[in-house]
C-alpha cells in the first residue's frame, strides 16, 4: 500500500508541476509540452491507482513476481514500439525525400523540411533503433544471465518513460522547438527526462547482471553495457546548455564557437559508435548465433573486437570537422583514429560472418540468417565507407554533399535496419509463444525489397555526391567558379527521385513486415509451400522398364 | 589570465601525448591479451556455447 501511494504520490507531483508549467508557460510550445507531461503523469497515476492488488495488500500478501519466469513484458511492448516507429520514421525519410525532390510538398511552417528532417532522424535513429536496443538488451540479458529482470517497476518506467522521449521530442521538432544540434536537437527539459530514463535502465541492466546465474558475462551484455555508460556520458556532456526560462523552451549551449563544434562531434560521432555500432553490434553477437544454431566464430576474437571499437572510436569525431576552425592536429587525430577503427570493424564483421562457416547453405533456406548476414555484409561495406571518407583529401571532395547522406544510410538502412528486422522476426513467434512466424516467404519479400531499396538509395547518392562535389570546385581559365550552386541542385535532380524510389522499396518492405509481425501476434499461420525442400519427381521415381524385344 | 589557460592547455597536452597516451597503450594491450592467457581457450569456447544452455535445461 506504501508503495502504491508513493508511486501515485511522484506522479501526482509530476503532473502538478507539469500544469503550473503550463500557466507559467514563456511560450506556446513549452505550454503544449508540458500539457503532453501532464496528460501522461495522469495516464500514470490511474494505472497506478487502478492496477494495485487491493484485495492482496489487505490480506497482507506480497505478490512477489515469479523468478522462475523471464520478465518479458517490456519485451513485447518493446517489439511492437520498435515496428510502430520504424514505419513512422521510414515514411517521414520518404516524404522529405520526395519534398527534396519536388519541393511543392513543402508545407510551411509545421510540416516544411527543417523540421521533418529531425524528425526522421530521431524516429529512426531514437525511436526505432532506440527501442529495438531497450527491447532486445532486456531480452538478452536475461537469457545470458540466466536470471529474471531486476527492478521490474524500473523497467516498465524506462520503456514508457522512452516513449515519452520520443513524444515530447517529435512533437518539439514540428512547433519549432530545436536546440539546432544534429542527433541532440531536443531542448533542455527533454534532455533532463532523458538522462533520468537513462539512469534507471542503467540501474535495471547492471541490476540483471550482478543477480546473474551464470558466472561469465556473455560479450553481448559487455557491448550493451558500453553502449548504455557512453551514451550517458555524451548525452550529459553534449547538453550542458543554460535555460533561459525555467519555463521555457529555449536554452544556450555551454560551450561555443569551436570548443562547441568538437564537443557536438565527439558527441554526434559516439552516437553513431555506441548507439548505433556497439549496442547493435550486442544484437549480432547474441541473435546471428542463436538463428545461426551454432556458437560466434571465435569469441576471442570478439573481445579483441570490444576493446579495440571502445578504445578507438573515442577519438575519431573531429573527422566530422576536416578543414574547418579546429586545430589541424585535432583534425588528424580523427582522421587516424578513423582509419585504424577499420581493424575492428572488419574483424566484427569476419567474426559474424565466419559464424555461418560449414553452414552458409542457411543463407539460402533460412532469410532470417539471410537479413542478418546481409546487415553484417552491410556493417563491413558501411566501416569501410567510412574511415575512407574521413581521408582529409577525399573528405574535400566527399563533405557537404550526399555522399555523406548515401554512406549513412548503407549503414542505417543496411546494418542497423537489418539486423533489427532480423531480431524482431527471431524475437516475435517466441515472446508470444507462436510455432513459427506468420510467413516465411514474406520474410523473404522484406529482404528483397529492403535490399534492391539500399542499392537504389546508396548508387543514386554516390553519384549525386561526387556530382556535387566535382562540380563545386570546379574552376574555369578565369578562376572563377564555373558552377552556381543552383546548377548543382538542378544537375543531381534525377538522383533525387532515384533515391525517393529506393526509399518507397525499403518502406514497402517494412510494410510486409508489419503484416508479418501483426499476423503472427494475431497467431495465424500463412499456409504457403516451405522455402525450400529436397527435389522430388514422381513421374522419375519408379522402376526402368527393361525395353521391349 | 590568458597566460595561465594557456600554459593549463599546455601542461595538460603534454600529459595526454605521453603518460596519459602510454598508460592507455598499455591497458588496451593487457586487455586484448586477457583471454589469449594458457587455458582461455576452453573458457571461450564454453562462454561463445553459453547462450545455448536454455535449449537443453529448459
Amino acid at each position: 500500500m506504501v508503495t502504491v501511494l508513493a508511486r501515485a504520490g511522484i506522479w501526482l507531483a509530476v503532473l502538478f508541476l507539469a500544469v503550473i508549467g503550463v500557466a507559467l508557460a514563456a511560450d506556446g510550445g513549452f505550454a503544449i509540452h508540458m500539457g503532453i507531461v501532464a496528460l501522461a503523469a495522469l495516464i500514470a497515476v490511474w494505472f497506478t491507482i487502478s492496477g494495485a492488488d487491493y484485495s492482496a495488500i489487505a490480506r497482507g500478501i506480497l505478490k512477489m513476481p515469479d523468478q522462475s519466469r523471464y520478465d518479458d513484458d517490456p519485451v513485447r511492448w518493446g517489439v511492437i514500439a520498435t515496428v510502430f516507429w520504424g514505419m513512422a520514421g521510414f515514411a517521414a525519410g520518404l516524404f522529405i525525400a520526395l519534398q527534396l525532390t519536388w519541393p511543392v510538398l513543402d508545407f510551411a511552417p509545421y510540416l516544411n523540411f527543417g523540421r521533418l528532417r529531425p524528425l526522421h532522424t530521431s524516429a529512426v535513429i531514437f525511436a526505432f533503433g532506440g527501442n529495438a536496443l531497450i527491447a532486445s538488451s532486456f531480452y538478452i540479458v536475461q537469457r545470458t544471465c540466466r536470471a529474471r529482470l531486476a527492478f521490474p517497476g524500473l523497467a516498465r518506467f524506462v520503456f514508457w518513460g522512452y516513449q515519452l522521449f520520443i513524444v515530447l521530442a517529435a512533437t518539439g521538432y514540428l512547433l519549432g522547438i530545436t536546440q539546432s544540434k544534429e542527433y541532440a536537437e531536443p531542448e533542455w527539459y527533454v534532455d533532463w527526462w532523458l538522462t533520468i530514463v537513462w539512469v534507471c535502465y542503467l540501474l535495471v541492466f547492471v541490476g540483471t547482471i550482478v543477480k546473474r546465474s551464470e558466472p561469465h558475462i556473455y560479450v553481448a551484455n559487455w557491448f550493451y553495457l558500453a553502449f548504455i555508460l557512453t551514451i550517458a556520458m555524451l548525452h550529459v556532456v553534449n547538453n550542458l546548455d543554460v535555460p533561459v526560462s525555467f519555463v521555457g523552451s529555449k536554452s544556450y549551449p555551454l560551450f561555443g564557437g569551436v570548443q562547441g563544434a568538437l564537443v557536438q562531434w565527439w558527441y554526434g560521432h559516439n552516437a553513431v559508435g555506441f548507439f548505433l555500432t556497439a549496442g547493435f553490434l550486442a544484437m549480432m553477437y547474441y541473435f546471428v548465433p542463436k538463428q545461426a544454431e551454432r556458437p560466434i566464430y571465435s569469441y576471442r576474437l570478439s573481445i579483441i573486437h570490444f576493446w579495440a571499437l571502445i578504445f578507438l572510436y573515442i577519438w575519431a569525431g573531429p573527422h566530422h570537422l576536416h578543414y574547418t576552425a579546429l586545430p589541424d592536429w585535432a583534425q588528424t587525430l580523427g582522421m587516424v583514429f578513423s582509419i585504424m577503427l577499420w581493424m575492428p570493424s572488419w574483424g566484427g564483421m569476419i567474426n559474424g560472418l565466419m559464424t555461418l562457416n560449414g553452414a552458409w547453405d542457411k543463407v539460402r533456406t533460412d532469410p532470417i540468417i539471410r537479413m542478418m548476414i546481409m546487415s553484417v555484409a552491410f556493417y563491413g561495406m558501411s566501416t569501410f565507407e567510412g574511415p575512407m571518407m574521413s581521408i582529409k583529401s577525399v573528405n574535400s571532395l566527399s563533405h557537404y554533399t550526399n555522399w555523406t547522406i548515401g554512406h549513412v544510410h548503407s549503414g542505417a538502412l543496411g546494418w542497423n535496419g537489418m539486423i533489427t528486422f532480423g531480431a524482431i522476426y527471431y524475437l516475435t513467434p517466441r515472446l508470444w509463444n507462436r510455432e513459427r512466424l506468420y510467413s516465411l516467404r514474406m520474410v523473404n519479400w522484406h529482404f528483397w525489397l529492403a535490399t534492391i531499396g539500399i542499392v537504389f538509395y546508396a548508387a543514386s547518392m554516390w553519384v549525386a555526391g561526387i556530382t556535387q562535389g566535382l562540380m563545386w570546385r570546379e574552376y574555369g581559365p578565369d578562376g572563377y567558379l564555373v558552377n552556381s550552386f543552383a546548377d548543382t541542385v538542378a544537375a543531381i535532380h534525377p538522383m533525387y527521385a532515384l533515391r525517393a524510389f529506393g526509399g518507397l522499396l525499403y518502406l514497402s518492405g517494412a510494410v510486409i513486415m508489419v503484416v508479418n509481425v501483426w499476423q503472427t501476434i494475431a497467431g495465424k499461420l500463412r499456409s504457403e509451400a516451405p522455402m525450400h525442400d529436397a527435389a522430388y519427381d514422381p513421374e522419375a521415381d519408379r522402376p526402368i522398364l527393361a525395353p521391349a524385344e | 589570465m590568458i597566460t595561465i589557460e594557456h600554459s593549463l592547455y599546455e601542461t595538460l597536452r603534454q600529459i595526454a601525448d605521453s603518460w596519459a597516451l602510454v598508460a592507455m597503450g598499455l591497458s588496451f594491450l593487457v586487455l586484448v591479451a586477457w583471454p589469449f592467457r594458457p587455458g582461455m581457450r576452453e573458457k571461450s569456447n564454453e562462454a561463445a556455447n553459453m547462450i545455448f544452455k536454455d535449449e537443453n535445461d529448459g
